[in-house]
């Protein structure tokens, strides 16, 4: 018998609420089967399990608050099932003392990405510049757009809408039921202000704690553009890669290489990981900022890389994220993408202990071979744990990422 | 033949499965769709993905740029569609 409890999902995740079981008690359950649906900060977030088992014993019914490390059910290991005696049943009050502390099988993770947001592209200016969450809440509240005025940072954003809607906000039953999403089940929606919120808290502990360093190189791209042009010209259009496929590919493997900046800091102590659990830090439309895992990235193929990198993102973006991937990130990747900024310089997402920020690559004269020669250049900062590792550890690395791009038919 | 608003209702139906979260929001057609929505290189893909398989038309690299707007996908689409 062992207690499947509410999970830390962050490092700043002090509750969770159960909005759903997806297996019922007496049924089997295998490691890494979602069994349950936990609304967070990020959104609602499937929860696995991690042996397998029968849930025995459902202790958290839907709708409830709990704090992290509140036994959610219990699930019986040793073939008993459901015949299990109710004495392991505890009673309810016992929720309310668990420990708010994440507990030693629930991990410490970080809570937000730590890269600088995306900036919002500029808006034409036949509307008020507002973000499209915003819009959406107005539209709900029935606020008048054309009678706000921007917050602090020179857009709309949802406390405007919320400030204005305030006084005669419909009550939550008049509000439009959550929408299902693509993956089915309830979708209880991302509250950004409770984002802000958690990426505040866990970037000011990553930066009050992890004694930074950054280093930066040019890394020439030109030779991965070629072989995409060509690769993708023989692909249909589902099949296509973009320019971040390889790009992660080609970090995972360079960072498999360098091992102090791979794993988790916890305890006073570094703990490498000898597998690469890839971060991606993604934007979320109308602000806010998620870095869920793409498992074994250095052992995957591309196209393993372009369908779950896709699907991550959709499922990020609808929030729907699963348990793993919130925790198992080893290593945080941050891309602005194309048509973007030229640098970025993060801050590292606790417990990990590096984070990697490319800029967007661009055409620029270059030197090769003594001659100035127009190329495609990315800027690529790494920033490092002091704790762990030093600036040599990074500039490995970013040679060694620098070389995997240039042979990208063997990525 | 394929008119004009059923191939807009494609579009924007394959627009609202790639982005859920942009689900009811009005779009201004003649804006493009990386300013209105913050639709990034990755929504792009799914979204092009998501056109081909509704409508079956082979769409290369090359025409991404007509695609950028909602009556730019329509104008796009639809001689294709109607081959």
């Amino acid at each position: 018998m062992s207690e499947f409890k509410m999970p830390s999902l962050g490092a700043d995740m002090d509750a969770g609420t159960l909005v759903e079981w997806l297996k019922q008690p007496g049924e089997a359950v295998k490691r890494g089967d979602i069994i349950a649906v936990v609304e967070t900060q990020k959104g609602a977030i499937e929860i696995e399990v991690f042996e397998d088992g029968v849930l025995s014993d459902i202790k958290v019914q839907p709708g409830t608050e709990v704090p992290v490390g509140s036994v959610l059910a219990t699930i019986s290991t040793d073939g008993s099932g459901a015949s299990e005696p109710p004495a392991e049943a505890a009673p309810a009050p016992k929720q309310v003392e668990a420990p708010l502390k994440p507990q030693e099988s629930s991990p410490e993770t970080p809570e937000a990405p730590p890269s600088a947001p995306k900036s919002a592209p500029a808006q034409s200016t036949s509307h008020p510049d507002i973000s499209p969450a915003a819009r959406r809440a107005a539209e709900e509240k029935g606020v008048d757009i054309s009678a706000l005025k921007p917050g602090p940072s020179g857009i709309i954003g949802l406390a405007e809408v919320e400030a204005a809607a305030a006084p005669s906000a419909p009550r939550i039953a008049e509000m439009p039921a959550p929408k299902p999403t693509p993956a089915g089940g309830s979708r209880p929606g991302i509250n950004l202000g409770a984002m802000r919120k958690a990426i505040a808290a866990a970037m000011s502990r990553s930066h009050r704690e992890i004694p930074h360093y950054w280093v930066s190189q040019t890394i020439d791209l030109t030779p991965l553009y070629i072989w995409l042009e060509r690769e993708n010209r023989q692909r249909s259009v589902a099949d296509r890669l973009l320019y971040v496929v390889p790009l992660l590919k080609a970090a995972a493997l360079a960072v498999k290489e360098t091992p102090a900046l791979n794993g988790h800091y916890r305890d006073d102590e570094f703990q490498p990981s000898d597998k690469v659990h890839m971060g991606v830090a993604t934007a979320l439309r109308g602000g806010g900022l998620v870095a869920p895992a793409i498992h074994d990235v250095e052992r995957a193929d591309l196209d393993t890389i372009r369908v779950g990198l896709l699907d991550l993102v959709q499922r990020t973006r609808a929030g729907r994220l699963r348990s793993s991937e919130m925790t198992d990130a080893t290593v945080t990747l941050s891309n602005l993408g194309e048509d973007t900024s030229d640098a970025l310089t993060s801050l590292i997402y606790p417990p990990q202990v590096a984070i990697i920020g490319c800029g967007a690559p661009l055409d620029r004269p270059h030197v090769v071979n003594g001659r100035i020669e127009i190329r495609r250049l990315m800027n690529v900062t790494v920033a490092g744990d002091h704790r762990v590792s030093d600036g040599r550890r990074a500039s490995q690395f970013l040679g060694r990422f620098a070389r995997r791009l240039e042979t990208p038919e063997e990525l | 033949m394929t008119t004009d608003a059923e191939i807009e209702a494609t579009v924007k139906k394959v627009l609202f499965d790639v982005a859920p979260d942009l689900e009811g929001e009005e779009i201004d057609p003649n804006e493009e769709l990386r300013e209105q929505f913050e639709i990034d290189s990755m929504d792009f893909l799914n979204f092009v993905i998501g056109l081909h398989e509704a409508t079956g038309v082979e769409i290369p690299e090359s025409d991404y740029s007509h695609l950028q707007t909602l009556s730019g996908a329509v104008a796009n689409l639809k001689p294709r569609m109607n081959q």
